[in-house]
């Protein structure tokens, strides 16, 4: 296991931010920590981090625990903070050889920094103090500096929040790559279209609680639900009585049915569709996306 | 011990006041100067401190001081603090440094500030009156343990302040006092006698005092009980200042 969390909690004064936490993250998965804002991500990923310290409970990295071993546990991390953070007196460069610096490397370390600088696009810049860069090669320094020390586990907290198509595709492939290579990597977002495709586990956190932990592909079964959409030719259609509340929503020429996996079986819908005289050109089924789970899970618990 | 980090953070804080030297060194020896032209002017054919020292000559090793103090609290509160506004401090709660590997990155830049502004008064003042002296090396014990003392003064006030009002409060209302009361511009001797007895509860007088020594070889009080009174005051707030740090009070909430 890359990390173990046991028991989190966390207090800010009388808000519980966290409650009773406790899950792993297996070595080498791409973590999704999902849920809506102020659910608590940051905060855990905080704590993992070793930024935050929490009011009850153990987290270990790699092995060591974060309080305890916290230097072999930080050595193990890199951390693209939420914010976009920045010393706006420094260049880029120097900001990286800083930051590599810290973590006990020297020159040494000089052509991985380099490589960095070349992977994220960012080597014409290195001479660009922090302040003066726009917000995309901001984040992209960002998360340069959370890998100078070549870490095994790497944590994004929203790195695509705010960034244009083309830097959202470069750090989801970047992202994947650091996955082939090895890495754990633990992401956090809003994008639940993100989490699917690049999640193998999804953890979902509600009001500082942990409402779902499952691998994607379950998680995506969890949701029973597939929606039937069909291009009517039929205007001012009157949905059977049986139907009526599996409509999602009905306009002039589109009719949309929510269907149970197992309890409405196509065929027979169809065939009460036919029988009440409803005719359509074409119909395709959509299968549920995370934003689905996600919503009835979030809303559940509300509740 | 992780003495690249340290090396490294502690380069970056001394980098950080050269990238804007003229307001981190400059401007204060300046500011001094101005002090020196007005004061030594005016005083000197009226106020004798000691015997045998003309009143600028008095002033000088004082204001020197006070310059040290006052740059090496301003280098370590206004580096943290701004890193703890603008959020930039994660990147060294990230890296793998202890609090004492913190702690003397930030007072180390702290006494080179202080030292710097320091020999850059003494040279300048050099035109302006003739100054003796008399032990270097207690000079040297008294700037390096005064400007230790106020950088760290400085991280607990960043640390502890959430807006820039408390800082400036701190600054003002504590550090100021504290200095100008310390015998900076008179000898604490020549106070009324309530005065003196406060004078001598001030821990910034002593540092002064015995800095003062360094120079004209006289002193208010005995330079040992100077170098003891600094030495442990130095050490108290030290021992403060990396719990403070060890806890992660207010940083890692
Ligand atoms: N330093 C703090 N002091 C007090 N409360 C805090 C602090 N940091 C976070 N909180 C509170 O803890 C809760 C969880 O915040 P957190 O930042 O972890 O949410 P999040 O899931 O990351 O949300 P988002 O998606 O908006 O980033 C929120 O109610 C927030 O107000
Ligand atoms: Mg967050």
């Amino acid at each position: 296991m890359s990390i173990l969390i046991q028991q989190v909690h966390k207090y800010y004064h009388n808000l519980h931010a966290l409650s009773e936490i406790d899950f792993n993250i297996p070595q080498g998965c791409f973590f999704g920590l999902l849920g809506p804002n102020g659910a608590g991500k940051s905060t855990l990923i905080n704590i993992i981090a070793g930024l935050v310290y929490a009011t009850q409970g153990t987290i270990s990295v790699m092995g060591h625990d974060v309080r305890q071993q916290w230097r072999q546990a930080r050595q193990s991390l890199g951390v693209v903070p939420q914010e976009l953070v920045y010393d706006p007196f420094f260049t880029v460069n120097e900001l990286l050889r800083l930051q590599s610096g810290y973590f006990g490397l020297g020159r040494r370390n000089q052509p991985w920094i380099k490589e960095l600088l070349e992977i994220l696009d960012l080597s014409d810049k290195t001479k660009v103090t922090m302040g003066h860069l726009s917000g995309g090669m901001k984040r992209r320094a960002l998360i340069a500096q959370a890998l100078v020390h070549k870490p095994p586990i790497i944590v994004l907290d929203e790195p695509t929040a705010g960034v244009d198509v083309e830097l959202r595709q470069m750090i989801w492939a970047f992202s994947k790559r650091l996955h082939q290579e090895g890495h754990t990597i633990i992401l956090t977002t809003h994008y639940l279209e993100e989490a699917e495709t690049l999640c193998e586990q999804i953890a979902i956190l509600d009001q500082g609680k942990m409402i779902a932990l499952d691998t994607t592909h379950a998680l995506l079964g969890r949701y029973p639900y597939r929606m039937l959409k069909l291009n009517l030719t039929t205007q001012n259609i009157k949905i059977p009585s049986t139907l009526a509340e599996k409509v999602q929503s009905l306009t002039q020429n589109e009719l949309i049915l929510k269907l149970h996996r197992e309890h409405d079986p196509i065929g027979a819908i169809l065939e009460t569709l036919r029988d009440a005289g409803i005719h359509f050109t074409d119909l395709h089924t959509e299968e549920p996306n995370l934003e689905d789970v996600f919503i009835s899970l979030t809303h559940r618990e509300k509740s | 011990m992780n003495w690249y980090g340290l090396y490294t953070l502690f380069s970056k804080e001394v980098w950080r006041f050269l990238k804007v030297a003229i307001q981190t060194l400059l401007t204060p020896i300046v500011t001094v100067l101005l002090y020196l032209l007005v004061f030594s002017s005016v005083l000197s054919s009226h106020v004798q401190v000691y015997e045998s020292v003309d009143y600028a000559a008095f002033l000088v090793p004082g204001l020197i001081m006070m310059t040290i103090i006052q740059n090496a609290f301003a280098n370590t509160s206004s580096s943290l603090f701004q890193a703890k506004t603008i959020g930039s401090i994660v990147f060294i709660l990230l890296a793998p440094l202890s609090s004492w590997e913190c702690y003397l990155a930030y007072v180390g830049a702290a006494v080179v500030r202080g030292l710097l502004v320091g020999i850059g008064v003494w040279i300048a003042a050099l035109w302006f009156v003739h100054l003796p002296l008399h032990n270097l090396l207690i000079l040297l014990i008294f700037s390096i343990l005064g400007s230790a003392i106020l950088g760290t003064l400085g991280i607990i006030g960043a640390i502890v302040s959430e807006k820039w009002d408390h800082l400036s409060a701190f600054q003002n209302f504590v550090i100021l006092p504290l200095s100008f009361l310390s015998g900076v511009f008179y000898s604490v001797n020549n106070l009324p006698g309530i005065w003196r007895e406060i004078s001598h509860y001030n821990p910034f007088f002593y540092m002064i005092d015995g800095f003062r020594y360094g120079f004209l070889g006289v002193s208010d009080v005995p330079i040992i009980t100077s170098l003891w009174i600094t030495t442990i005051f130095m050490i108290l707030v030290a021992a403060i200042c990396l719990r403070i740090l060890q806890t992660g009070y207010k940083v890692r909430g």
